[in-house]
């Protein structure tokens, strides 16, 4: 592919905007913010990528994805980067992403509230002083209760709607 | 469908491939001693994770509720990917081209490195939490002062998995106080489980030479320096447990140097047929 037909970064952007997360794919890629860098070095396309967690199985899958999406836009000369610095945290799903979350039936991250390890935050949750108020993604109400910290897949936690009585996903902040 | 790409693993081969053309210096390029305690020091930190990630996945289809076995094996989970990252890097720092599956997979219980406490049987549940919460407490710290790693690759990783351990922290310390401070079953079974493991847990704050050497050059810390921050938190938790610190410090030790018990060659008989009976299986 020559310099002059090469397609540009932000066609690249929009093509890899159409790949969806393959556990959760009513977000894409994009809207998740693993993707962190499209640039071409000389006729090599290099798209660098961060993982969610560092054992979550869909991130081989995703880079099998992007791969078959941009060699069948014709992109012969393709390198993934991983990168784990910078981690991945939840505050870089985009806005439109976390919206599509909500109408899928999964709550959002709420910002700042990740389990840090910061002693004093382990004490309030601990103590119960914990200020995380998740909103039942069906109802909207706020009398909410977490199940587990964990859930279908490491980035989700299970809760309970004590309104509506519907269990539901939490996308947990990290 | 062809085989799915793994970024997780460092291209081993090409990095020996690049040693060998002389190119970068790297701490392992520095001295022949200084490649052998980071070889170890980062083999310690992924057969932690094997192990345990191995021992807590063992749980699967077995935990008393639904959203407890989801827990447990997430946490395996994460574990598990920890390994692939501190035993790729291992495998980068070897230069031998071995990558992190090699080192997992083909290595005997001699050439494993990861402490007595994470290859305890799991006992029952309330005996696996207090393993989790007792490795976690020290797991925790290890990778906040790995953050400030002179070497940017451990630094990296150590950023990477503090976010989750975070998590597992934050649920086994939640859940070693319900059962402590619960019923008189399960408080028994606690300060059982507690007393059980104990003499395990001195093996985490010893240092040998690999530790000193790695300390010196600011690239992972002396494990003694870990011990104040596991001790005051640890107390703290298991005073909300209404539990009692067992008494004395005898430490049971010997694994990370490879002298193991005899039920981590269980674990690897387990873990390791498949590509012990089919050498390089694939799906």
């Amino acid at each position: 592919m020559s310099t002059a037909t090469r397609p540009s970064i932000d066609e690249v952007w929009d093509w890899l905007a159409q790949i969806p997360d393959p556990e959760i794919p009513v977000i894409s890629l994009v809207d998740l913010g693993i993707i962190r860098d499209v640039q071409w070095q000389g006729d090599t396309l290099i798209v660098t990528v961060t993982p969610t967690y560092s054992g979550c199985p869909a991130t081989s899958v995703i880079n099998f994805e992007i791969e078959r999406e941009l060699r069948e836009r014709g992109i012969e000369s393709l390198e993934l980067k991983r990168q784990l610095s910078p981690a991945w945290t939840t505050d870089w799903i985009s806005a439109e992403g976390r919206e599509k979350l909500r109408g899928y039936g999964i709550a959002p991250p709420v910002d700042g509230t990740a389990a840090d390890g910061a002693l004093q935050g382990r004490i309030d949750r601990l103590a119960g002083r914990s200020r995380l108020v998740v909103e039942c993604p069906r109802c909207g109400s706020e009398n909410t209760e977490r199940v587990s910290q964990f859930g279908s897949t490491p980035c989700k936690a299970s809760y309970r709607c004590k309104d509506c009585l519907e269990p539901f996903d939490y996308f947990k902040c990290i | 469908m062809p085989s799915l790409p793994d970024m997780a693993t460092p291209d081993a081969a090409a990095r020996a491939q690049e040693q060998a053309a002389g190119q970068t210096a790297r701490p392992e390029d520095t001295a022949p001693e200084m490649r052998a305690a980071l070889f170890e020091g980062l083999l310690r930190l992924g057969d932690n994770t094997l192990i345990l990630g191995h021992r807590v996945s063992e749980w699967c289809g077995h935990a008393p509720v639904l959203e407890e076995d989801i827990a447990l094996a997430n946490t395996a989970l994460d574990m598990i990917g920890q390994t692939q990252l501190w035993l790729g890097l291992a495998g980068e720092v070897e230069g031998q081209g071995r990558s992190a599956d090699d080192l997992a997979y083909l290595r005997d219980v001699w050439d494993m490195r990861n402490l007595l406490l994470v290859e305890r049987p799991n006992g029952d549940f309330g005996a696996t939490l207090m393993r989790q919460f007792l490795f976690d407490a020290w797991h925790l710290p290890m990778l906040k002062a790995l953050m400030r790693s002179s070497d940017q690759r451990i630094a990296d990783i150590a950023e990477k998995a503090s976010k989750e351990v975070s998590y597992h922290l934050e649920r086994s310390t939640d859940l070693v106080v319900r059962l402590g401070d619960g019923t008189r079953e399960s408080h028994a079974r606690m300060q059982a489980a507690l007393d059980d493991i104990w003499p395990y847990t001195g093996e985490m704050f010893i240092g040998d030479g690999h530790d000193a050497h790695l300390a010196e050059a600011g690239i992972m810390p002396t494990p003694e320096s870990l011990r104040t921050e596991w001790d005051a938190y640890v107390d703290a938790v298991l005073r909300e447990a209404t539990l009692k610190r067992p008494e004395g410090d005898f430490a049971h030790k010997g694994g990370r140097q490879g002298t193991h018990t005899e039920h981590l060659g269980f674990i690897l008989a387990e873990m390791q047929w498949l590509q012990r009976a089919y050498p390089g299986a694939k799906w």
